[in-house]
């Protein structure tokens, strides 16, 4: 087997806040090979974001990633320095925020944001980067790149400038993006432009993608495979139409039949009870048996990650298998 | 960006004559300078001569009418004390004032910025807590003691700064300068730093509070996730954005700085208008008040009008409306 893009071994990252410890991410690992998608779903504050930061050496304190190995192209970012782990970012490995209204500097035109990304890991001329970053623009399907270019960020629309972000990202054409519910804060016409322009030029340079959202409509059509999260750890992965269509967690079968298109129209929406415990106070054992319809004596125990078919490994003491 | 500076002047030409009015009749209508000027043995003949000498005999709108016309002609009326032209008298003041208030601005952005910055950034170091208690006493010591304390730590004490006027200037297009002499850098370096103090207070306390603003947000994680130094995200990506209400603060606070350098001028007994005005003051010498109130209402207009274009510059959003109008 070929040596994967991103291996992340048993990562661990907590948030040392007044009231305690916070294990926003705890023991997750996954890997990717290149030209990979793999989506990564979870309800808000499942640490789906924390573990895209941790990757790029982001979290900000009072978090701090505690344990595991984070390997890229088999070199532990965990161990590089500032300095080091400053060039790997942005031209290795880049990132896609959720919001497009706040990830571009206000002040700044967009050639400046562009230009300083190139310059920021290779020797080039101004001029040389002007025209790289132009490419970019056209790339996504940013009419007229050249005026666009001396623009500001306020004189674009939440589409466009997630676009312009998306752009920054694919600038020094990394191995991997970590795409943050990019999508998340655009209408949906402009979602399906986005998922169908990030999914080709995926396709065409070979980059390997994760995607972090909540939607699982948008996993089902981009991802190859699929990381479900529930309070900071990973309790399902395996190939997306097979979680999808077959979830064996009790959380990935609740998080499916929630959503609305799975109901026949006048019956109540299904719903997982209860609320995300806080991560301050996580219920010893598994985390979801406070909400589990099948909890018994046995989830006080704290289960394990066990391959419970092919390809397919699950955090939970009773599988749901029967049911389908 | 034109029309909106053609806009801007015509309200200033409203806010200069409506400002001339209040400053001429309330001034006009206290005290009488015609005691002061006179010998008080002086007959009734006499002091009717002073009186019609300069025009106080005049109903007060008269008064106003001749003061406006000479006004526009660059003629703010002659001081009853020195006989001379008011308005030539306070410009031959001004460039003391002016290097006083811009040397004590310079400090204050040189000084208060950097560390500012520096304690917004690491706002939990021992460093930045002394930084936030200093900036406290910047604000709240006045400004004659501490300007006192430093004549007595550095110039009795020490004996290394002179404590009293200019020293040694350099005559530049008809303008004495003291910056350009190590003997006038020594005279200034001390009134320019008293005062500055407070203005420095307050830069220390806006860069901070921007800073810990703008670092949060996500455009300087993105910033961070494009791998670019830790000096660019400072000087650039943060420094711009910090900048935006330094300089409308700032601007806003040089009039005053200029206006009411007085206390530090006698202080260190500089030879600035603010020391020329509260003599005036003194003596009921209503011309070089008027003059040089007047003079004060065109300075802050005008470092308005700066402010505004020099924001439009750091603000793209700002430049944008301005343009639609």
């Amino acid at each position: 087997m070929p040596q994967p893009t991103l291996d992340v071994r048993n990562l661990q990252t907590h948030f040392f806040t007044r009231d305690g410890v916070a294990k926003a991410v705890e023991d997750v690992s996954f890997s990717l090979g290149s030209g990979e998608v793999l989506g990564l779903v979870g309800e808000s504050g499942s640490g789906k974001t924390v573990t895209g930061f941790s990757i790029l050496g982001l979290v900000d304190p009072p978090g701090e990633v505690v344990g595991g190995e984070i390997l890229f192209k088999g070199r532990n970012l965990l161990k590089l320095s500032e300095e080091e782990m400053r060039n790997v970012r942005g031209n290795h490995l880049a990132m896609v925020f959720q919001d497009p209204m706040m990830t571009l500097n206000p002040v700044l035109r967009i050639d400046t944001q562009m230009i300083e990304a190139i310059q920021a890991h290779q020797k080039v001329g101004t001029d040389v980067a002007r025209e790289r970053a132009r490419d970019a623009l056209g790339k996504v399907g940013i009419a007229s790149p050249d005026e666009r270019l001396r623009a500001y960020p306020h004189q674009f629309s939440g589409g466009m400038r997630q676009r312009v972000a998306i752009a920054i990202a694919l600038l020094n054409q990394p191995e991997l993006i970590i795409a943050d519910e990019p999508t998340t804060a655009l209408d949906v016409t402009i979602q399906g432009q986005i998922l169908h322009e990030v999914q080709r030029l995926c396709r065409e340079t070979g980059t390997a993608l994760i995607w972090i959202t909540h939607d699982l409509a948008v996993v089902a059509g981009l991802a190859e495979r699929i990381c479900v999260m529930y309070a900071g750890r990973i309790v399902e992965t395996g190939s997306v139409d097979e979680v999808l269509d077959r979830p064996l967690h009790p959380y990935s079968k609740g998080l499916i039949e929630s959503v609305p298109s799975h109901n026949q129209r006048g019956r109540r929406l299904n719903q997982i009870p209860g609320m995300t415990p806080s991560l301050l106070s996580l219920p010893e054992g598994c985390a979801f048996r406070t909400r589990c319809p099948i909890a018994d004596v046995e989830c006080r125990r704290l289960p394990s990650l066990h391959e419970a078919e092919t390809e397919r490994r699950i955090f939970c003491h009773h599988p749901q298998r029967e049911t389908a | 960006m034109t029309v909106f500076i053609i806009r801007r002047l015509l309200q200033s030409i409203v806010v200069v004559f409506l400002m001339s009015l209040l400053v001429f009749v309330g001034v006009n209508v206290v005290g009488d300078p015609v005691d002061m000027l006179i010998n008080p043995e002086a007959d009734q003949a006499e002091i009717e001569r002073v009186i019609r000498h300069f025009g106080l005999d005049k109903p007060l709108h008269i008064q106003y009418g001749h003061f406006l016309l000479n006004a526009l002609n660059g003629d703010l009326g002659k001081s009853f004390i020195f006989g001379m032209p008011a308005l030539k008298l306070i410009l031959m003041r001004m460039p003391a004032t002016l290097e006083l208030a811009f040397s004590a601005l310079i400090l204050a952005v040189l000084i208060g910025i950097p560390l500012g910055v520096y304690a917004g950034l690491k706002s939990k170091a021992k460093v930045s807590r002394t930084i936030m208690a200093g900036s406290i006493l910047g604000f709240s010591l006045p400004t004659f003691w501490v300007g006192l304390m430093m004549i007595m730590v550095f110039a009795v004490m020490l004996g290394w700064l002179p404590s009293t006027g200019r020293g040694e200037t350099v005559l530049v297009a008809g303008i004495e300068l003291s910056f350009l002499t190590l003997d006038g850098l020594s005279h200034l370096l001390m009134p320019a730093l008293n005062l500055s103090l407070f203005k420095m207070s307050l830069v220390i306390r806006l860069a901070r509070a921007g800073t810990r603003e703008v670092v949060h947000q996500d455009y300087m994680k993105f910033a961070r996730a494009k791998g670019l130094s830790e000096s660019r995200l400072i000087f650039v990506h943060l420094m711009k954005n910090i900048l935006i209400p330094v300089v409308t603060v700032l601007g806003l606070e040089l009039g005053g700085l200029i206006a009411f350098s007085v206390v530090t001028e006698t202080v260190f007994a500089w030879p600035g208008m603010g020391k020329l005005i509260i003599d005036s003051i003194h003596l009921l010498d209503r011309p070089v008040v008027v003059a040089y109130l007047m003079i004060i209402v065109l300075m802050f207009v005008i470092i308005n009008l700066i402010v505004d274009v020099l924001y439009s510059i750091l603000d793209p959003r700002v430049r944008l409306q301005d343009m639609k109008t």
